[in-house]
């Protein structure tokens, strides 16, 4: 039997994966592929009480937690990369709504590796002498069995679903992603669903044609949504470059509630497609951001 | 203090100040924001044979073809050594591989733990910061550190409200106890001087000062009675290449303009 198409909208995705209350990763590559697309629609469909897992989120944990999406995070650093401090997040942290999980870069790596390998922790050597031990229930020291050295134990993540945004996909979730890949395979692998957003749909065949860029074993997908400039402001490694003018305005269109209330109508309700999002872009804009300098790489053989 | 009339930026002298500190042929983790320049500025002066190790998973040892303001733009991704996991890259930081890594910090005690976390005013949280990112694994497992940031008496306090990024503790033999297989900070490079750290004693020594700064000045801007070393130097300041080099890295001194 032919394997059933996993392809469907990005509300419809959303709407049966992402319910209120679930744990959910995303922004694995750190400053690259964000799934704002996703996020925005997480935003618009007004989900309560999720806890998201990150490590450097860049600005979108920003924008849900100052939408009223978000309960805690569990993260290694959420702000604005070229500008600092994000605002949402700490009205709410200093408010006292949200709670925050700290994690390092290389926790939040080893809890969802945890997670991914099917073992209740993962030991590490950082976070010692730190006070993250104060802030995170899920960081514990321990003493190695072998060597009687001190070490971290880091608890497993286990994501109701990670959401991921990739160059291509096929419709049945096999993916291909290319770039620095973050924390995105182990965050795949820990999760219980995963939700793909694409640039292109390609053939199965474009996509067997090279396995080693294969991001996570495509049965395990449970989504596949199209969304071109999917990741916009962040960058798509072969698609389109950082558009740091929107991460250096939101700096002030989130300085207050009501700046960013504004923004959230303009940027996020009002639009109702992808359409609607590259119109307000605007074409100078897009084109600005193409890539100028393309760079393909050499084929390789994978045949026997 | 730097000004305009001196030819250079107080970012400018910061940031060559920080590239100084990397040695030809080193493994650099490079943090965000002004590190990023500093070891791209090393690159293109004296430390051309240095790799560049960046925590979204990427190793280059060329410095990327445009200029670029943070370690995601898709030119430092052009034709670098290695794309990779970000667990890849702590690996090589957790076995010893790194030689020297940046960081920034919004507040930094008289042992060097610097906090990126939590400020406190009268026992109740005043100010939420970012948090960790990948500092406090740098601050834990490269073999030396540095730390960049602005010098004002509110950031300079003796004691820090929350250590994000561990630095010698509470003096000599505290990383050790803590577990730390390694390092700690090496130098504080501020916007009024450099510091370093007693070799005994783990404590923060001001071994240099900004043109047209005065020690009196460092010491009123610092929450504790700062220890000034034997010889006090004055921060040499940018050569006319360096300075070309980092206006091509900066073009429109988003980092480094006045």
């Amino acid at each position: 039997m032919a394997p059933a198409s996993k392809l469907m909208s990005l509300s419809e995705a959303i709407k049966r994966y992402v319910p209120d209350g679930a744990e959910v990763v995303m922004g694995t590559s750190l400053e690259t592929m964000i799934p704002f697309a996703a996020g925005h629609e997480i935003i618009r469909q007004r989900k309560k009480n999720l806890t998201l897992i990150g490590p450097i989120s860049d600005i979108l944990f920003d924008r849900l937690i100052g939408a009223g999406c978000v309960r805690k995070t569990r993260a290694a650093w959420v702000g604005n990369v070229i500008t600092g401090s994000s605002y949402n997040f700490r009205r709410a942290a200093e408010e006292g709504t949200l709670e925050t999980e700290d994690h390092s870069n290389l926790t939040i790596s080893m809890a969802l590796n945890a997670g991914a390998m099917g073992v209740p922790f993962m030991p590490a050597l950082t976070a010692l002498g730190s006070d993250l031990y104060k802030t995170n229930q899920s960081l514990k020291k321990i003493t190695c069995p072998f060597t009687g050295m001190m070490l971290t134990a880091v608890s497993a993540i286990n994501p109701a679903v990670a959401i991921i945004h990739v160059q291509r996909s096929d419709e049945f979730g096999n993916a291909h992603m290319w770039g620095n890949l973050g924390v995105t395979r182990e965050a795949c692998l820990a999760s219980r669903h995963i939700i793909i957003t694409a640039e292109e749909i390609v053939s199965p065949g474009a996509i067997e044609s090279d396995p080693n860029r294969v991001i996570t074993p495509g049965f395990r997908v449970d989504a596949v949504v199209h969304a071109s400039w999917g990741a916009h402001p962040s960058p798509v490694p072969g698609y389109y470059n950082r558009d740091h003018n929107a991460f250096i305005e939101y700096r002030n269109e989130s300085k207050t509630s009501e700046a960013f209330e504004k923004w959230l109508r303009l940027w996020v309700d009002n639009v109702k497609s992808s359409d609607d999002y590259l119109r307000l872009l605007g074409k100078e804009r897009i084109i600005k951001l193409e890539l100028k300098n393309h760079l393909l790489s050499e084929p390789v053989d994978y045949g026997y | 203090m730097a000004t305009d009339t001196a030819g250079y930026t107080l970012s400018e002298l910061m940031v060559t100040a920080a590239a100084r500190e990397i040695a030809d042929g080193e493994v650099v983790f490079v943090g965000m924001r002004l590190p990023l320049l500093g070891f791209l500025l090393a690159k293109r002066t004296h430390a051309p044979d240095a790799v560049g190790i960046y925590e979204l998973g990427i190793v280059r040892d060329s410095p990327a073809p445009e200029p670029i303001l943070t370690m995601g733009d898709l030119p430092n991704l052009f034709r670098a050594k290695w794309l990779s996991d970000t667990s890849d890259v702590m690996g090589l930081l957790q076995n010893g591989t790194v030689d020297v890594s940046f960081i920034g910090g919004a507040q930094v005690d008289r042992f060097g733990n610097l906090n990126t976390s939590y400020i406190m005013s009268s026992g109740k949280l005043a100010t939420r910061l970012p948090g960790s990112g990948g500092a406090c694994d740098l601050a834990g497992l490269s073999q030396r550190h540095i730390i960049i940031m602005a010098h004002e008496k509110h950031r300079f306090v003796p004691t820090v409200d929350y250590i994000t990024s561990p630095g010698y503790g509470n003096g000599a033999g505290w990383r050790e106890k803590s577990g730390l297989p390694r390092g700690g900070p090496s130098a504080v490079i501020t916007s009024r001087g450099i510091m370093k750290f007693d070799p005994v004693s783990k404590e923060m020594l001001l071994v240099s000062i900004h043109p047209g700064v005065t020690a009196r000045n460092i010491l009123d801007n610092t929450g504790w009675p700062l220890k000034i070393a034997d010889t006090l130097i004055k921060t040499p300041v940018p050569t006319e290449y360096e300075l070309k080099v980092l206006r091509e890295l900066d073009p429109e001194g988003y980092w480094t303009g006045s």
